[in-house]
This record gives structure tokens, C-alpha cells and sequence, in this order.
């Protein structure tokens, strides 16, 4: 069928290219390590240790906390190796471990308020669009890296916990709805319903930035 | 089509798993509605910025220094002799 609207480009370089019938390479070197060769290990820890630590700073916002949960996430993995039955992959595993230990820490940082996946997700900002403005062609490019990134951290620290996870395992780490229902404890409609909210909420603040509407950019896009 | 309910496809049409039959009403509502047309452009690309980015500094001199702490954590000192 010849679609009007092609599926939108959503770019993904670190997209899966193993089949689901292909055993995953991180099913021997887990092996290897359940038999006691820390080589392997070590070369698991290289392999995520970035990933891991990319997602406890998109929850817990803190740069010393990630470093900890870090850390934590593989001590206990590997404490636990023989638990992993190889039902989800190793990073899948991993990244469960790791927003655990992120809600924990952020539990811990509010003492009078409860953290958790549930918090904040009633709220009805951003679940209707409002800012209707057309965006730029490649609205990153507006930007040097540096702001840009600065501009993505602050927007995505707005969000409520729970939507924010949500993004991060869905859209920045790239895990499957379902991957991510079970990464988190979720179901996969309570999944879809806060990743709709949750680019919504960021697509609704990010406009003020990329729009096209902005005169200042307008003006600076004539001149290049 | 109307637009909440677009809105409420959105996320099937991202995963690409909206049934061809409504597919081709969704289609036909971003056609006809510039509202929509937006959202749906300006979401992917606030998708795919995030996706792009490496919004946090991951240096090589603290990747080396957390995968040192890990493994000394879990195999205990190694012996820097060999």
C-alpha cells in the first residue's frame, strides 16, 4: 500500500540490527562470566557502562548520583549473574537495575515526598497540544553543541519522573515499547500513554526554540 | 478522524503498528488538518534530537575511572605488575 504519509523518520543509529532468531554476541560473554572469567565481564562493563550511566542521569538529574548508580547497577549484576535467564537481553537486564537504583536514589534525595513511576502522571499539562507554529527543517542545526545540549537538558529535567523514565528508555536509549513496559514494571497502554504525554510536554516546550516563527532565528537564517 | 483521536494513534503510528485500514484515516486527517501536520512533524523531531544527542559528557577519563572502580568492587584489586 502506497501511504500518503511515509512513517515519519525517526533516525536511530544505534538501532538493532540482530534478528531475534540471531543469539545475541552478550549471551557468551555473560556465559563466560557466570564460569568466572572477569575479562568478560570487564568487556560487558565497557560495552554499557556509558548506556547505564546516560540513563541514571536522565533520571536522577545528578552527575554524582549517576557515577554511584553506575557503579552500583554492575556490582550488583554481578552479584546476580546467575539470576539473568537470558529471557530479556543483558542490557535490557541492566538498564531495569539501573532505573531501580535511580528511583531509589531519588527517594532518598526527597525524604517528605514519595518518588516513584505513578508520581505526577495525573496531570493534564501537555496532553493537548497548544503551540501549533511550524518548526525549523533541521532545528538542530540552530544551535552550536553546546547550547543545544543545554537547551535539551533543561527541557527534559521539567518533566515529571515518571514521564521522563519513560522517554529515556523509549526514545533516547531506543528499548521496544514492550522492552520498556518490562524494563519499568509497566503495562504497555500505561507505557504509550505517558511516552504520548511525555513528547508532547517536550515537543510543546521545545517550540519556543525551534519554531519557525521566532523572528531573532528568522532573521539569523536570511543572513547564513 | 478527528484530532484527539490522531492524538491517541500517535504513539501506534510511531511504533509503526496503527492497522493499514486506519492507517489510511490517519493519513488522510494529517492531510486535511495543518494542526496535525505539525505535531506530528515537530514530535519526531523532538524524537529524533534527543536520540541524536549526547546530552551528558561521558569522557574517557571517567569511563576509565568507573570501569576501574567496578571491577576492583567486584574482583577485587588487580595486580598492576602484569
Amino acid at each position: 500500500m502506497q501511504h500518503l504519509f511515509p512513517m515519519p523518520a525517526i533516525q536511530s543509529p544505534e538501532s538493532e540490527s540482530i534478528q531475534p532468531e540471531e543469539i545475541h554476541p552478550d549471551v557468551a560473554l555473560v556465559a563466560r562470566a557466570k564460569d568466572g572469567d572477569t575479562s568478560a565481564f570487564e568487556q560487558l562493563v565497557r560495552q554499557y557502562d556509558r548506556q547505564i550511566f546516560r540513563v541514571a542521569q536522565h533520571i536522577t538529574q545528578n552527575r554524582e548520583d549517576a557515577e554511584d548508580i553506575t557503579q552500583d547497577v554492575f556490582f550488583k549484576a554481578y552479584q546476580k549473574l546467575d539470576q539473568f535467564q537470558g529471557n530479556s537481553k543483558f542490557s535490557t537486564w541492566l538498564v531495569r537495575i539501573a532505573v531501580n537504583e535511580s528511583l531509589m536514589r531519588l527517594r532518598k534525595r526527597k525524604t517528605s515526598k514519595t518518588v516513584s513511576m505513578d508520581e505526577d502522571v495525573h496531570t493534564e499539562e501537555g496532553s493537548i497540544p497548544r503551540d501549533f507554529a511550524e518548526w525549523r527543517p533541521n532545528p538542530e542545526q540552530l544551535y552550536g553543541q553546546g547550547e543545544l545540549s543545554e537547551i535539551l537538558r533543561k527541557t527534559i529535567q521539567g518533566l515529571p519522573p515518571g514521564f521522563r523514565t519513560v522517554f529515556t528508555l523509549r526514545d533516547v536509549e531506543n528499548l521496544s515499547t514492550e522492552e520498556t513496559a518490562e524494563a519499568l514494571g509497566l503495562s504497555v497502554p500505561a507505557v504509550k500513554s505517558r511516552l504520548l504525554r511525555a513528547r508532547l510536554q517536550l515537543r510543546e516546550r521545545l517550540s519556543r526554540y525551534f519554531k519557525q516563527s521566532n523572528p531573532l532565528q528568522a532573521l539569523e537564517g536570511k543572513s547564513r | 478522524m478527528t484530532c484527539t483521536d490522531f492524538l491517541a494513534k500517535l504513539t501506534d503510528f510511531f511504533d509503526g503498528t496503527v492497522p493499514p485500514a486506519l492507517m489510511i484515516e490517519v493519513e488522510q486527517h494529517i492531510a486535511e488538518c495543518k494542526h496535525c501536520e505539525v505535531v506530528l512533524d515537530s514530535t519526531t523531531k523532538t524524537i529524533n534530537i534527543y536520540r541524536n544527542s549526547e546530552i551528558y559528557d561521558f569522557p574517557p577519563e571517567l569511563q576509565q575511572r568507573l570501569e576501574s572502580a567496578i571491577m576492583t568492587r567486584c574482583c577485587g584489586p588487580r595486580d598492576s605488575t602484569k
